[in-house]
C-alpha cells in the first residue's frame, strides 16, 4: 500500500460540486418556512425618533414586522454590545433596524419598504484616530455594563473595545543607542470577505423547545455556545446544524443572522425562518475586514541589525466589536512580524467608529500587521541602503528566539531563511528588483517574509469518532466544516494513512450536527487540519487497539503480537496469520455461531498544548500553538503614465512541515495570493461624507477577476513539526499575509515612492507620480 | 407583440424536457429554476448580474439567470448545471481542483461548457473574454484555467 500522505488524492466533494449537488444552507426549503427581509439604515450615526409600521403589516402576506423594541438583549461574541436589532440609535450605515417575516421573499421585501424610519443623526467617528481624540462622542457611552470574556479588556468611558500591551526588553533605551531609527504612518479602510454565498441562516423551534438552527457557518459549536450564553438558552437545547459552507474566509465564524433567525422564529410560535442576506447586506450589514491606522519605529545598527521596535495598531472596528477585539489582540502578540526584535513596545487597540463593523478576516491580525512592518523594514533597508532582502534575512525569526510575548521557539520553527532565499529566487531577485521596459513602462519586484499563528483560545480542541461499516470502510465523524479548504480529503487522508488502506475506503460525514458530531472549537484560524487531524488519528489508534482486542482471541496470541494494516488484523511476525477486517469491525463470530467483541467505535480527541493567557501589561505568555512561517515575492508592471499595473508573477514559499496533499496545499496557498493581490490593489469600503458605504455591490467593490491573476509560483519547505499530524502545520491564510507588504514594495520601487497606504490603485499610483517628490515618469 | 398581464402559465424546455410554470410576468429565470423548480444548483450570489453565480445557457450561450426574465426563455433550450452529467468539462474540473468552495462552480462550469463548444482550441484572450464574467473567490483562477484547457485538449 502506498503512502497516503504527500498524494495529490481527488476531492472528496469533487463530484457533487461539479454537478450542482452540494446542498449548501441556502438550498434548503424547509415545510412551513416563513422569510424574512431586513430594513438597514440609511445613515451612519443616528438616535432613532420613530419607527412606523403598519403599512408594512397590514400587506397580506406579512406575518410579522419586529424592530429593537421587540428584543431587548445584547448579542456579541466576546463583548456583549450588539443588539439583534437597532435599539434607539444606530451606530453605522447598513445597520438592521427592523425585520418582516412574510409568506415568501418577495412579500418580506416589498414590507421593508412600507417601513419609514426617523432618524436624529449624530456627530459621525470617521476614523480609530478620531475616536480616541479626548471630546470624540461615544458610540457605546454604556461599555461598562456590557459582558465579556476576560482576555479582553474594553475601556469604558471610551471608544476601545480592547488593547493588548507588549513589553518586551527597553524599547526607549535601544532607541535612544540606534544608529538609525525610522518611522511609518500607515492607514487603509474596511473591506469585506466576498465569500460567493452570502450569508444565511434558518431557525425553528420545536414542540419540546428545541431550537434548530441550520446556518451557512464556520463555527457552528460557537453559534451553539454563544446563542446560549447571550439568549439564555441551555446548550443542550440547541442544535446547529452546518452544511458545506461556500466560502468562509472570517465571515463566517463567531455568531451572524443566527440570533436575529431564532428571536424572528420564537415571535412566530417556532415556525422556521429563513434570514438570509441579499449581496448588498452581506457586504455591509454583516461584518467585514477591520480598517487600520498605525504607527511603527524601528531602531537599529548600522549593520542592519534590527535593536527595537514601538508600535501603534489602531484597528478600525466600526459600529461594534464582534471578532476586531481578538484580531487587535492577535496584531499585538504578533507585532515584530517574523523577526527577532529583542526590544519592543507594542500597543494594538480595537476602537468603534462608524463604520461598518469588523470580525474575523483571513489572516486575522497578521495581515494588517505585516502590511505596518515590511514597509518598515524597507523604509529601514533604504535608509541603511542594504538590500532589502539581505536586510529580512539578517533579521529572521529562528528557533530560540523569543517572540514579542517572550516565548522562546521550539526546534518545530520553521527555517524562514530559507523561504525568504527561494521566493527571491522565484521571482529571479538576483536579476534586480526595477527595470525600465520603455520610456514609460516599468516592471518591479517586492519581496515580503510572514508569519500566523492560530488566534485561539488557550483550550482549543478538537474530536473525532470512528465507526465502521461491513465492508470494513471507516465513517469518520468529526466537527470540522468543509468551507473550501478540502479538509474531508485531507482527513481521510491521514485516517487511511494510519490504517494502511486506500482513501477510497473512508467516507468523512460532510454536515456537522452539533449534538451528533463531537465537539469543535471552530473551522478557522488554520488550525484545522493540525488539531482535528491529530484527533483523527488518536481515533483510528483507538479503533485498532479495539480491534486487536477482538482479533486476539480468535488469533490465540497477545494483542501486542498484532498488527493492522491494508484491511486485515495479522500476527507481525507471521502475517499470512490473520483475519480480514471485515470479519472484526462490527464483531468476530466463531464458526460455531458464538460472537465477540461488537461494533468498533474509534474514539479521538485533541487540545491545546501549553497555550496560556497574554499579560495584561507586558504581553509575556504563549498565545501561538505553532507558527507557520514563509516568505513571498511578487513582480508588478507599472505604466508610468496612467498608473496602471500589471502583476505578472506572484511567488510563496511556506514552511509547513509535510504536505499531505500537494494540489490541495497549492490551492490554499495559490487562493490566498490571489486574495491578497484583491485585498492591496482595489478591496476598499469608499465612504462619503457622512460615512455611507458607496461600494456595496460587486459591480463597484471589484475582487480580482480571471485572467488578472499573475504567474503564481508555490514552494514547500518541509521543517518537521513534530507534533502535527504527521508533522504538517497549518497553511490556509498564511499566503495572503505577505502579499500587501510584499505588493506595496515592487509598487513603491516601481513608482520611486514609498506607499504607506491601501489600496494601491492605479490612480493612487498616478497621484504618486504626479505630485511632488514623486520620481518622473522615464 | 406578446403582453402578459397578472399570473401566467407558460412552457418552457429545461435540460430537454418539457415544463409547465406559473409565474409573474417580472419574475427571473434564476427564482423560478430555484424556487419554482427546485434546480437549486444555480446560485444567486449578488442578483444584480456581477458575479455569474447564476450563469445558466440559453441555446447554448451563457447568460445571468437574476437578470433574464423567465418569460424570455419560452420556447429556447435552458441549460442549468444539473443538465451537464459527467461531460468533460466537469472531470477536468475534478482532475484539475478546479473549485474549492463550489458555490461559483456551476456558472463557471456552464460559462466553460460554453466556450469550448464553440471554440475548442481557445486563445488565452479568448478564455479571458469568456471566463471574466465568473467571480471565484477561492481558487485565484490558476485550476479554472488549468481545467478549461485540460477539456479542450481533451475535446479536441
Amino acid at each position: 500500500m502506498k503512502s497516503q500522505i504527500g498524494r495529490s488524492v481527488l476531492r472528496k466533494d469533487a463530484p457533487d460540486k461539479v454537478h450542482g449537488r452540494v446542498r449548501y444552507t441556502d438550498d434548503l426549503r424547509l415545510p412551513g418556512m416563513l422569510y424574512a427581509a431586513l430594513l438597514t439604515s440609511t445613515v451612519a450615526h443616528a438616535n432613532i425618533t420613530q419607527i412606523d409600521i403598519e403599512a408594512a403589516l397590514e400587506l397580506q402576506g406579512v406575518q410579522g414586522v419586529f424592530t429593537g423594541k421587540d428584543f431587548p438583549l445584547l448579542v456579541g461574541l466576546y463583548l456583549g454590545d450588539k443588539p439583534a436589532l437597532a435599539r434607539n440609535k444606530v451606530r453605522y450605515y447598513g445597520e438592521p433596524v427592523a425585520a418582516v417575516v412574510a409568506d415568501d421573499e418577495r412579500t418580506a421585501l416589498e414590507a421593508v419598504r412600507l417601513i419609514s424610519v426617523h432618524y436624529e443623526e449624530l456627530p459621525l467617528i470617521r476614523s480609530p484616530r478620531e475616536a480616541l481624540q479626548q471630546d470624540a462622542p461615544l458610540i457605546h457611552p454604556d461599555m461598562a455594563d456590557y459582558v465579556h470574556i476576560p482576555a479582553i479588556l474594553p475601556e469604558p468611558g471610551s471608544n476601545v473595545g480592547h488593547r493588548t500591551r507588549v513589553r518586551k526588553g527597553d524599547a526607549a533605551a535601544a532607541f535612544a543607542q540606534a544608529d538609525v531609527t525610522i518611522e511609518g504612518q500607515y492607514e487603509f479602510p474596511p473591506g469585506d470577505h466576498v465569500a460567493m454565498e452570502p450569508r444565511v441562516a434558518i431557525a425553528e423551534i420545536r414542540s419540546d423547545g428545541q431550537v434548530i438552527i441550520r446556518s451557512s457557518t464556520q463555527s457552528p459549536y460557537g453559534v451553539r455556545a454563544i446563542m446560549s450564553r447571550c439568549l439564555k438558552i441551555p446548550t443542550g437545547k440547541i442544535t446547529v446544524i452546518a452544511g458545506p459552507v461556500g466560502g468562509g474566509f472570517g465571515g463566517k465564524a463567531g455568531i451572524q443572522l443566527e440570533p436575529l433567525a431564532y428571536l424572528l422564529s420564537r415571535s412566530l410560535g417556532g415556525q422556521p425562518v429563513r434570514l438570509a442576506n441579499t449581496r448588498e447586506q452581506d457586504m455591509v450589514t454583516s461584518p467585514g475586514a477591520p480598517g487600520l491606522q498605525s504607527r511603527v519605529r524601528l531602531a537599529a545598527r548600522s549593520d542592519g541589525a534590527i535593536t527595537a521596535a514601538e508600535i501603534e495598531f489602531l484597528f478600525d472596528s466600526g459600529g461594534y466589536a464582534d471578532y476586531a477585539v481578538n484580531v487587535a489582540r492577535a496584531a499585538g502578540y504578533a507585532c515584530t512580524g517574523p523577526y527577532n526584535i529583542p526590544n519592543v513596545s507594542s500597543d494594538s487597540l480595537s476602537v468603534y467608529t462608524n463604520h461598518p463593523f469588523a470580525t474575523a478576516y483571513r489572516g486575522f491580525g497578521h495581515i494588517e500587521m505585516s502590511y505596518c512592518i515590511e514597509r518598515s523594514i524597507d523604509l529601514l533597508a533604504e535608509k541603511l541602503q542594504m538590500d532589502p532582502v539581505e536586510l529580512r534575512a539578517r533579521n529572521v525569526i529562528r528557533a530560540g528566539h523569543a517572540t514579542p510575548t517572550n516565548d522562546v521557539l521550539d526546534d518545530n520553527t520553521g527555517d524562514l531563511e530559507t523561504c525568504l532565499r527561494r521566493a527571491a529566487a522565484a521571482i529571479e531577485w538576483h536579476k534586480g528588483s526595477r527595470r525600465q521596459i520603455n520610456e514609460h513602462t516599468v516592471r518591479a519586484k517586492g519581496v515580503s517574509c510572514y508569519w500566523k499563528a492560530p488566534a485561539i483560545p488557550t483550550f482549543t480542541d478538537a474530536a473525532a469518532t470512528v465507526s465502521f461499516n461491513e465492508d470494513a470502510s471507516v465513517n469518520v465523524v468529526t466537527g470540522a466544516v468543509e468551507i473550501g479548504q478540502g479538509i474531508f480529503t485531507g482527513i481521510a487522508q491521514l485516517a487511511a494513512e494510519r490504517l494502511g488502506i486506500d482513501t477510497e475506503q473512508v467516507h468523512v460525514v460532510d454536515e456537522v450536527i452539533t449534538d451528533r458530531s463531537p465537539h469543535d472549537w471552530t473551522t478557522a484560524a488554520s488550525r484545522t487540519l493540525f488539531m482535528v487531524g491529530r484527533a483523527v488519528l488518536s481515533a483510528i489508534d483507538d479503533a485498532v487497539a479495539q480491534i486487536k482486542r477482538t482479533a486476539a482471541a480468535p488469533l490465540r496470541c497477545p494483542e501486542e503480537d498484532l498488527e493492522v494494516r491494508g484491511g486485515r488484523v495479522y500476527i507481525r511476525d507471521v502475517p499470512a496469520h490473520g483475519l480480514a477486517l471485515e470479519q472484526v469491525v462490527l464483531g468476530y463470530t466463531y464458526p460455531n455461531g458464538n460472537a465477540i467483541g461488537g461494533p468498533i467505535i474509534g474514539r479521538g480527541k485533541y487540545i491545546a498544548r501549553h497555550l496560556s493567557g497574554i499579560d495584561p501589561k507586558t504581553g509575556e505568555g504563549r498565545p501561538g500553538l505553532e507558527w507557520t512561517l514563509g516568505a513571498e515575492g511578487v513582480e508588478v508592471e507599472v505604466d508610468l503614465r496612467d498608473g496602471r499595473y500589471r502583476v505578472l508573477r506572484s511567488a510563496c514559499s511556506m514552511d509547513v512541515g509535510t504536505v499531505i496533499n500537494p494540489q490541495l496545499a497549492r490551492g490554499q496557498v495559490v487562493g490566498a495570493m490571489a486574495m491578497g493581490i484583491g485585498y492591496t490593489t482595489r478591496e476598499a469600503f469608499m465612504f462619503d461624507s457622512r460615512e455611507r458605504v458607496l461600494n456595496q455591490r460587486l459591480r463597484d467593490f471589484k475582487i480580482l477577476r480571471y485572467g488578472e491573476h499573475p504567474e503564481y509560483i508555490v514552494d514547500f519547505v518541509e521543517t518537521p513539526q513534530r507534533d502535527g499530524p504527521y508533522n504538517a502545520r497549518g497553511l490556509g491564510e498564511q499566503g495572503i499575509v505577505g502579499m500587501p507588504g510584499a505588493l506595496a514594495s515592487a509598487f513603491s520601487r516601481a513608482v520611486g515612492v514609498q506607499l504607506l497606504r491601501l489600496p494601491i490603485t492605479p490612480e493612487y499610483l498616478w497621484r504618486q507620480t504626479h505630485s511632488a517628490g514623486g520620481r518622473s515618469a522615464g | 407583440m406578446k403582453r402578459y398581464q397578472g399570473l401566467c402559465e407558460i412552457g418552457l424546455t429545461i435540460n430537454g424536457r418539457a415544463r409547465r410554470v406559473t409565474l409573474r410576468p417580472a419574475d427571473t429565470l434564476l427564482r423560478t429554476l430555484r424556487d419554482t423548480l427546485g434546480l437549486v444548483g444555480t446560485k444567486m450570489g449578488c442578483e444584480n448580474g456581477d458575479c455569474g453565480a447564476c450563469t445558466v445557457l440559453l441555446d447554448g450561450l451563457p447568460v445571468k439567470s437574476c437578470i433574464t426574465l423567465t418569460l424570455d426563455a419560452e420556447g429556447r433550450e435552458v441549460t442549468t448545471i444539473e443538465g451537464l452529467r459527467d461531460s468533460v468539462i466537469q472531470q477536468a474540473f475534478v482532475e484539475a481542483y478546479g473549485f474549492q468552495c463550489g458555490f461559483c462552480t456551476p456558472g463557471v462550469i456552464l460559462n466553460a461548457y460554453a466556450l469550448l463548444n464553440h471554440d475548442n482550441n481557445p486563445s488565452a484572450e479568448t478564455m479571458r473574454s469568456w471566463m471574466e464574467s465568473n467571480l471565484c473567490r477561492c481558487t485565484g483562477y490558476e485550476p479554472i484555467e488549468n481545467a478549461i484547457k485540460l477539456a479542450a485538449s481533451k475535446l479536441r
